[in-house]
């Protein structure tokens, strides 16, 4: 068993009460940060970690963190990034609604480290429920003296407020994020200005992802070189991966980063293998915006090393024999999975998402959905397929948010890896569409 | 927006509503009331059988004290807000990558033939609508619909049966957008 440092107590009947939080050893980190450490001390802790921003990006916490402008008489904020709404990802939703306090136990601790006297979580509309469980932990948190004037008489001010989203995949982004809760449409900013410098209405603002600032818990708790202990070069510490698709034990793990895809895949302590005794088609180890890996690239690197569940190593070969750790959403795709039918399915996705903005994000996704509906439908082209990869090549790196390259990345991984399979949808349309998955083993050996 | 939309009632907050959000913009620096404006919303939406008229919309605007047009713009971005008229319950269908996986398009097809109507269409009764939407981070649990507030997860043939059922036994209770 890996360390767990925080699910640990997860499972623990009425843990999202502040009562049973505490008796577990909950909000030790304010008393330690608040009492003991100056705000700058509680960032080199974070800075000492090696703790990287668990959304997706992988940015260095602490660096991004120093990077916070600090003008006199100017309001600082932090923003809790809740919007959790990557296909695949379903971990800030399972930590929410397990330990609310320790959400709100990183965000103060976090906010006295920025000298943020108002935060905000911004939580995605879907998960509404958790909105109430998150307003009724803040208000235990209030009641026992961890938020308002003066916490633990130390002179620190802070409210913490949740904002509700209502179903928008682009307020993930944080410019869009911040859009959206000054009350707009979340179309992202053109950047530089950075949040750092003008974030929330006009002002210093940190955004970090709901995993980032749980973990900041830890290791003010247990000190950052504790921290950087686990894991390995500079993935450390422990990460939450959601696994989903043909797998034998869906659901939410806490993994230390110093495990094998393979081991991840296949121990009965995580996904338990492939279900119903399938084999492995593929992989999309980080969220649907990640390269799809072809199952002979999950578990080992091109060059032949075990792949480890690490930032460095999923990315091993780049984008032509690797992925992204991204956001954790490692979802599964067995021997029977449409390759075809999957792009389409996110295609549609990112089409669906698409702020609009940007003409290459807004045109391209379109086009790509279309495309590839067609190709999936039994109305492809030969030529179909090296127009998608034309359009996604158009698309990437030529739009203000990293949306149009979260749209591309998987549709030229899908044809870089499996081209035969849509050769085969242009070919043989009529069977492809009789049978309405993709490949089986005796056509091309899954 | 307007086409669609216009044929609606006039809407005014209950007082209740409007209380709590007059509340909400206390969270937000002197000023920046319309940083309430998704939250209030919903409570409009709620409030109006589920839908946003152009006077719920009007209302939010002169509640929030910001102009109407700063709330269409809003309404019509985000995914969550109905402009046209929909059922009681709003089943939402998640229809993403991994709930693709585990059968969701079928589940769909199943239920707007078990209920004779298709995709963003209401039942004449006005008990149902069926909606597709993307990702609602339930993977893990697929395949899953959302009605209100609540996720019903590992779905299959007979749960929607039950669930259909209890519906028009008046037995489900959709949740709330107000202050628990």
């Amino acid at each position: 068993m890996g360390r767990k440092l925080l699910l640990e107590h997860a499972q623990v009947e009425g843990m999202h009460t502040y009562d049973v939080y505490r008796k577990n050893g909950g909000y030790r980190s304010v008393e330690k940060a608040l009492k003991t450490m100056s705000p700058d001390a509680v960032v080199e802790e974070v800075k000492k970690s090696g703790l990287r921003g668990r959304g997706g990006a992988g940015f260095p916490t602490g660096m991004k963190w120093s990077f916070l402008a600090k003008p006199e008489g100017v309001p600082r904020y932090l923003v809790c990034n809740a919007d959790e709404s990557e296909p695949g990802t379903f971990k800030d939703r399972y930590l929410m609604e397990k330990i609310p306090h320790l959400l709100i136990e990183g965000m103060i601790t976090s906010s006295y480290a920025l000298g943020a006297n108002t935060s905000y979580i911004y939580i995605r509309g879907e998960y509404s429920w958790i909105l109430f469980i998150l307003e009724k932990a803040i208000a235990e948190a209030y009641a026992a003296g961890w938020l308002g004037k003066n916490i633990l008489g130390s002179g620190y001010d802070l409210d913490l407020y949740v904002n509700i989203g209502a179903g928008a995949y682009i307020c993930g982004e944080e410019t869009a994020l911040l859009e959206s809760l000054e009350g707009k449409r979340g179309n992202p900013r053109i950047k530089p200005p950075f949040p750092a410098v003008k974030g929330l209405w006009q002002s210093p603002t940190v955004v970090n992802n709901v995993e980032t600032i749980a973990a900041v818990v830890p290791i003010i708790n247990d000190g950052g070189d504790e921290y950087a202990k686990i894991g390995i070069g500079k993935s450390t510490g422990t990460k939450l991966i959601s696994a989903s698709g043909n797998i034998n034990r869906p659901g939410v793990y806490e993994i230390e980063m110093s495990i094998t895809v393979e081991e991840f895949l296949y121990s009965d302590e995580w996904c338990g293998g492939i279900k119903g005794g399938k084999k492995l088609k593929a992989c999309v180890p980080g969220g649907s915006s990640v390269p799809i890996l072809p199952h002979f690239l999950v578990c080992k690197t091109a060059a032949g090393e075990d792949r480890m569940m690490t930032y460095e190593s999923l990315s091993d070969g780049g984008f032509a024999t690797g992925s992204m750790l991204g956001s954790g959403g490692f979802i599964v795709y067995d021997e029977d999975q449409c390759i075809v039918r999957n792009t389409w399915n996110f295609a549609r996705f990112y089409a669906h998402e698409s702020c609009g903005q940007c003409s290459p994000c807004r045109e391209g996704t379109g086009w790509m959905e279309k495309v590839l509906h067609r190709l999936e439908n039994g109305g492809g082209k030969m030529s179909d397929i090296d127009l998608l990869v034309d359009v996604a090549k158009k698309i990437e790196g030529n739009t203000i948010c990293p949306l149009g390259d979260a749209a591309a990345w998987p549709v030229s991984a899908a044809i870089r890896h499996f081209r035969e399979e849509f050769e085969w949808h242009v070919n043989e349309p009529r069977v492809c569409m009789e049978r309405n998955y993709g490949l089986v083993r005796e056509k091309i050996g899954v | 927006m307007h086409t669609a939309t216009q044929n609606g009632t006039p809407f005014k907050y209950s007082p209740a509503a409007r209380a709590e959000v007059l509340e909400l913009t206390k969270k937000y620096p002197e000023g920046r009331a319309k940083s309430a404006i998704l939250r209030a919303l919903h409570i409009a939406q709620e409030e109006n059988q589920g839908w946003l008229s152009v006077a719920a919309m009007d209302e939010v605007a002169d509640t929030l004290g910001i102009t109407p047009i700063e709330v269409y713009e809003v309404a019509s971005f985000y995914s969550m807000y109905n402009l046209n008229p929909v059922g009681k319950y709003v089943l939402e269908f998640c229809h993403t990558g991994p709930c693709a996986v585990e059968g969701a398009e079928s589940l769909i097809e199943y239920t707007k033939l078990k209920l004779g109507v298709g995709k963003n269409q209401t039942t004449p009764d006005g008990l149902f609508t069926i909606k597709e939407v993307e990702c609602l981070g339930a993977c893990g649990y697929a395949p899953m619909m959302q009605v209100g507030e609540f996720f019903h997860e590992h779905l299959n043939e007979g749960k929607i049966d039950q669930f259909v059922e209890d519906c028009r036994l008046g037995k489900i209770d959709k949740g709330t957008w107000k202050m628990h």
